[in-house]
């Protein structure tokens, strides 16, 4: 398949900007992952302990498969009608005050969101945990432009200061412990209390004197959005901590850069995703803080709002018709907190923002195949990603259908199919197969040590058994008789 | 050709191999059994403090809250007969973020609540003010009637008018970032009274 960019058609995310493309392949990168025990460790501790409390807020919903449906179906429609709900959306965030932009990639959102904020005259930006402006590497854009941008999540500050890149949609921190915390915030944060201990509460606190001056004196916000109501223009965060609120209350000027599928037709659809979202994502039954705003509000909160509807490959998803329902995806991360993959390489290891078993079908989806070749295959097919899921994405359908175009999509050789194709060679050429089969007989005395494969094949054998070639053929024994 | 051209063109063009219409089904619950009970225990779960008292004991029970000679911001259209007279009212005419961040306490109404959720939802009238108001200060006392409460989310949003600035609280603000350790209060009201009357 080749990219396609001409006006019009359905495109995928551009590369050399934005975090939808690793520098290695899957298995090169959760080898390092695995190698880590601290990381497993903490991994292994908060998907279990997610598990346990979302699957017990749900069993208090006697309705739960009934939402899933509907969720799911509320999603399918949308999906089924995207032009025009989002002319709908436009039109009516217009009528309350904003002004919408309309963003074909990153590089575009990127420019977007910089020339407001210069607008503004500003040098600083306080930003909400958004997995849309993650994925466009807005905060890069930001730094070079020479504006600085403030992540306000708790763990989204931690990785931010440690120079880190997030390993969880929802718990972006959760490779660190409070010990390595605690040392971030000695190291990185300006004017924080060499006493402090890593105590949580005292860790939590420590964030909260250091944003709490910066929330009252930075005018501009980014935000992203679980939600907007295509039918009433109104927008959604939900959160816990309140630096949402912070955001979205605060600053004179609010930037909230939306994904294309995050409409909603209706405003009773909120009434699906509200007990769908916090019970499958954090397990709660619901979130401390959910902010709905609709255009703005003389005398309350921002004046002055900027909503970006950002493409950036969702077309090219879109196009796709058995791959679309990716983008019913409502971020709650519990596809990650049931995956045995994702438990034991950790969210580095995709590559991509979007770690885990949505992270494998949506991010080579938005950035091509052929730039995220390995993801369909970073998982077993076990399914409970799709049992998990609050939209009902059937992802092992979607693993399989992404692995097909990965096969297509190869035009370079791989290890693999070099193999394969001296195989088939041989077996079609009986004289050299019975030489092959006497020379595998020969590597019973060649390797004492260790019966691996030589290079580039050992990558198979380093954690497979080689079966001992016999001592006799068949055709040996045959020709014998 | 405009971005926005492109993107809508875009869509349509992923569309144009032709869609079903959905349907989407709606037999989940729309409504619930009420039961304040299960508010109660809900917002306690979520570690906010919850006074069931009538209408003429919220001022004494707001004095027991708060220190003597604590300040109160106050929304607009608060009933004045819900404040104590030991506490210094701030009435909201433009206060600045600073003087509302300093306040001991704020005092609102609230628009609805949910029982199966624990969540009490502010919209802005002037019993309840700006957002602001109810997000710097350290202490955040809602005062909910019982005819505001709904048993489920569906009822809630029927109730609710898009248009106003909404925001849903369930429990002080709180965060489990840290090894997955719930931390109460990183950002917002570190505490949250609920009284809840008749």
């Amino acid at each position: 398949m080749t990219r396609r960019t001409f006006l019009g058609m359905p495109a995928t995310a551009p590369p050399g900007v934005g975090h939808l493309r690793g520098a290695e392949s899957f298995p090169a990168a959760a080898r390092r992952g695995l190698a880590d025990p601290q990381l497993r460790r903490n991994l292994r501790h908060a998907t279990t302990t997610i598990r346990a409390k979302s699957g017990g807020v749900i069993a208090e919903l006697p309705d739960w498969e009934q939402l899933r449906a509907a969720g799911a179906a509320i999603k399918a429609d949308t999906l089924a009608r995207l032009p025009e709900l989002l002319e709908q959306l436009e039109a009516r965030v217009t009528e309350a005050g904003g002004v919408v932009h309309w963003a074909a990639d990153a590089v575009e959102a990127n420019r977007i969101v910089t020339d407001l904020v210069r607008a503004t005259g500003v040098d600083r930006v306080i930003k909400v945990k958004s997995m849309a402006t993650q994925e466009i590497g807005l905060n890069e854009a930001l730094v070079a432009a020479g504006i600085t941008p403030v992540e306000t999540d708790l763990a989204e500050l931690i990785v931010q200061l440690g120079g880190d890149r997030p390993s969880h949609i929802l718990v972006p921190a959760i490779h660190r412990n409070r010990a390595e915390i605690r040392e971030i915030f000695l190291r990185e944060m300006p004017g924080v209390d060499p006493t402090l201990t890593d105590d949580p509460t005292a860790l939590a606190a420590a964030a909260r004197r250091f944003l709490r001056q910066t929330f009252l004196s930075t005018p501009v916000a980014v935000s992203g959005g679980n939600f907007a109501v295509a039918e009433t223009g109104t927008l959604a965060v939900v959160e816990s901590e309140g630096n949402g609120r912070m955001c979205l209350t605060l600053p004179q000027t609010l930037i909230t850069v939306l994904g294309v599928e995050k409409v909603v037709p209706t405003w009773r659809d909120l009434e699906v995703f509200l007990q769908l979202l916090p019970r499958a994502s954090t397990g709660e039954r619901m979130n401390p803080y959910t902010s709905m705003w609709t255009g703005v509000t003389p005398g309350d909160g921002p004046q002055a709002f900027h909503l970006v509807l950002l493409d950036n490959g969702r077309s090219a998803v879109l196009a796709d018709e058995v791959g679309r329902q990716a983008l019913r995806c409502i971020r709650c991360s519990a596809c990650l907190n049931v995956c045995p993959v994702y438990e034991r390489a950790g969210g580095h290891a995709y590559g991509s923002v979007y770690p885990g078993p949505i992270g494998a079908v949506l991010s080579p989806q938005l950035t091509g195949i052929e730039d995220n070749a390995s993801l369909p295959y970073a998982s077993t097919l076990c399914g409970a990603c799709y049992d998990a899921c609050p939209v009902k994405i059937n992802i092992p359908e979607l693993l399989v259908h992404l692995r097909a175009e990965a096969v297509e999509s190869h035009r370079r050789p791989t290890a693999e199919s070099i193999a394969m194709a001296a195989a088939a060679y041989a077996m079609d050429h009986p004289r050299l197969y019975a030489a092959g089969q006497r020379a595998a007989r020969l590597s019973r005395f060649a390797g004492r040590r260790g019966r691996g494969l030589p290079p580039p094949l050992n990558g198979w054998t380093g954690s497979r058994d080689l079966p001992e070639p016999p001592a006799q053929t068949f055709r040996d024994w045959w020709a014998d008789r | 050709m405009s971005s926005r051209d492109v993107v809508l063109g875009r869509l349509r063009a992923a569309l144009a191999g032709g869609t079903e219409p959905v349907e989407v089904p709606r037999d989940y619950r729309h409504t619930g059994t009420l039961d304040l009970d299960q508010l109660v225990q809900r917002l306690t779960d979520y570690r906010a403090h919850v006074h069931r008292v009538a209408e003429a004991a919220v001022a004494d029970t707001i004095a027991g809250i708060l220190p003597p000679g604590g300040t109160v911001v106050v929304p607009p259209g608060l009933p004045p007969a819900w404040l104590p007279p030991t506490v210094t009212a701030l009435p909201d005419d433009g206060l600045d973020n600073a003087r509302i961040g300093a306040a001991d306490a704020v005092v609102t109404a609230a628009a609805v609540a949910i029982a199966q959720t624990g969540t009490v939802v502010l919209d802005g009238s002037p019993d309840q003010g700006r957002r602001v108001l109810s997000l710097l200060p350290d202490r955040h006392i809602c005062v909910v009637r019982a005819d505001q409460v709904v048993a489920t989310v569906p009822e809630a949003l029927a109730r609710l008018t898009p248009h106003r600035p909404l925001t849903w609280i369930s429990g002080p603000s709180a965060t489990s970032d840290i090894e997955l350790i719930r931390v109460e209060g990183v950002h917002g009201p570190r505490l949250l009274h609920v009284l809840l009357l008749p």
